[in-house]
């Protein structure tokens, strides 16, 4: 089958992008670390040692963390797009972000040490605002470009209330800046660990649905003569989704973009199947996410740019594209 | 002789509030080509659509096979009878694919086809003449062939009974007697059919028997010859019917005042 063929030369090629893009993340940065040093270090295990605390509590949190917050968002907004059928949306547009933002700032001044509370709370902020965002749509039977607008609305509101938590526990929202930005700079393993967890299982359960996606994607009417139950899937799909979305967030902060642009590359190389596009955008995003990251580290060295404003400059732009390009805005004609 | 399939009894559905249908009741027979005929609006989709559990009913009752719609299973209906909407997305996948999905309802939880859904997905494309475009992008395709490819879908499906809204709209006349022909081959396998067509004449032509509908309710059902006799769609769609017996063809022209 050609199909099979374009999809495991796509699969390779991308893995091979995200190797150089993890050797690239792992070896740039404001201090020096070269291949053969960090081998030295990692053979004498010296725990004192600086170039061995640098690649395990700054090089290595940071890599893992643009890969598991791009992958994440990457294939939530490839779902999204999906199941709402809208090329314009993604979770940092339609305000899934702040909605994940909220409740993980929330979930960290109020109870900051209790394990998985902030990424679990932002994947109930994520999903709050993802049915909030559904339900308008199909209640109102918005357009496409009502919809964005509605998220613009609800972010601002979230946004308020993000800035609200600043001010009322000026000492919990560590690094409230970055976060807003979204940011790889400072992520602990302690952080990054249950959200990874959850991004998985988010990952797993998506690659597994994705044929049920198809199916979907042929129409409410015709995935229901089919017998798919349209109503539950689709609300699983929302948990996926958000479950990806709020676990990125919970530690890197308000990214945007990834999730708007990563799936549209991936359907324009991979088609419309997406048994193929889940896991290229899976692995994409990851890649752009270390990417954007190393050039924010570079483009004013020795001054750090967080990956957010990277992402933004690229992103916005690209919006601005897909808005002007006229086009319905669909994801399927 | 005639065994009933579906039978709607009194049945009233809408959306929402809004009440479309009222007190319709209609019986559809084994084996035959059904059409539903009427102005826009009057409810033909709707009908279709509560023929497939696709609206709930606010009064009545419908069974398929003798059995209550509500008692099917999403997978045992499924199983049983197609709908093609008129409404649908294109996604950019190849021909053969889109005809997968027409076995979702028989895929186990891995979603992996067997050798049987291989073997009907095969039939189903060279059935509805797709064969040969099986690996061409759904999108690359004119509104003809994509129409054959959703069709053979549905064939892949395997129901014996086929919901068609509006099977030829937006075709051109050739494509569109290409379609007609392939539903009646349909038929005769076997299949009954449901369908709603615009062109009266094309209705008159390929259908067993027509369902004239006006707002809502249900004024006839009838065979297409006495059908055209008795004047009633003259008086409904504010036509005048022409037979052209050299050519055995109907045609309709503006109402003369």
């Amino acid at each position: 089958m050609r199909s099979w063929h374009k999809g495991a030369f796509l699969l390779i090629l991308l893995l091979c992008c995200l190797a150089g893009a993890i050797c690239l993340s792992l070896f740039t940065g404001s201090s020096s670390l070269s291949l053969g040093e960090l081998y030295h270090a990692l053979q004498a295990g010296d725990k004192t040692d600086t170039t061995y605390r640098i690649f395990l509590y700054v090089r290595l949190p940071r890599t893992l963390a643009a890969i598991f917050a791009g992958a994440a968002l990457a294939v939530s907004g490839a779902i999204i797009q999906a199941v709402l059928n809208n090329s314009l949306a993604s979770p940092n547009i339609i305000g899934v972000n702040s909605g994940a933002g909220f409740c993980a700032l929330l979930a960290a001044s109020l109870a900051p040490t209790a394990w998985a509370a902030v990424p679990l709370a932002a994947f109930v902020g994520a999903l709050a605002t993802s049915l909030f965002i559904y339900a308008l749509a199909a209640k109102t039977g918005a357009s496409r470009i009502t919809l964005v607008l509605a998220g613009v609305a609800v972010s601002s509101i979230l946004s308020a209330g993000i800035d609200v938590l600043t001010i009322l526990f000026p000492d919990d929202v560590i690094g409230a800046t970055g976060f807003m930005v979204g940011s790889f700079a400072g992520v602990t393993m302690t952080a990054l660990k249950p959200a990874a967890v959850l991004i998985v299982i988010g990952l797993v359960l998506a690659l597994v649905f994705s044929y049920d996606l198809n199916v979907l994607s042929l129409g409410e009417e015709i995935a229901a003569s089919l017998g798919m139950r349209v109503v539950a899937v689709r609300f699983l799909f929302i948990v996926i989704a958000s479950l990806l979305a709020g676990s990125a967030v919970s530690f890197a902060g308000l990214l945007g973009f990834i999730g708007l642009i990563v799936p549209h590359i991936c359907r324009r190389f991979a088609g419309g199947d997406n048994r193929l596009v889940i896991p290229c955008a899976a692995l994409l995003g990851a890649v752009f996410a270390l990417v954007c990251d190393a050039l924010g580290k570079w483009v004013f060295a020795p001054f750090e740019l967080p990956v957010g404003i990277i992402l933004a400059l690229l992103g916005g732009p690209f919006f601005l594209f897909l808005l002007l390009k006229g086009g319905r805005g669909k994801i399927y004609d | 002789m005639t065994e009933s399939v579906l039978t709607f009894s009194n049945i009233a559905t809408g959306y929402g509030n809004k009440k479309i249908l009222e007190d319709i009741s209609l019986d559809v027979t084994k084996g035959e080509i059904l059409t539903l005929a009427g102005p826009n609006g009057c409810g033909k989709s709707t009908l279709l659509k509560a023929a497939a559990r696709q609206l709930p009913l606010m009064a009545g009752e419908i069974t398929l096979f003798g059995r209550k719609l509500d008692d099917f299973s999403q997978k045992e209906m499924a199983k049983q009878a197609a709908l093609l909407p008129q409404s649908r997305s294109i996604p950019g996948i190849p021909v053969e694919q889109l005809v997968f999905h027409g076995r979702f309802p028989y895929l186990g939880l891995s979603r992996r086809p067997g050798r049987e859904d291989k073997e009907k997905v095969a039939e189903a494309m060279e059935l509805a003449g797709v064969a040969d475009m099986r690996h061409r992008d759904l999108r690359s395709l004119s509104g003809g062939e994509r129409q054959k490819a959703y069709l053979a879908m549905v064939i892949a499906q395997d129901t014996d009974l086929i919901y068609l809204d509006e099977p030829t709209t937006y075709l051109d006349i050739g494509k569109q007697f290409e379609i007609l022909e392939l539903i009646g081959r349909l038929n005769r396998q076997g299949k009954t059919i449901v369908m709603v067509l615009h062109d009266l004449a094309h209705a008159l032509t390929y259908s067993h028997r027509m369902a004239v509908m006006e707002k809502g309710r249900l004024l006839t059902i009838d065979k297409p010859e006495e059908l055209f006799q008795s004047g009633l769609l003259n008086d409904v769609f504010g036509v005048e019917g022409h037979w052209a017996a050299e050519e055995e063809t109907y045609y309709f022209t503006p109402h003369q005042k």
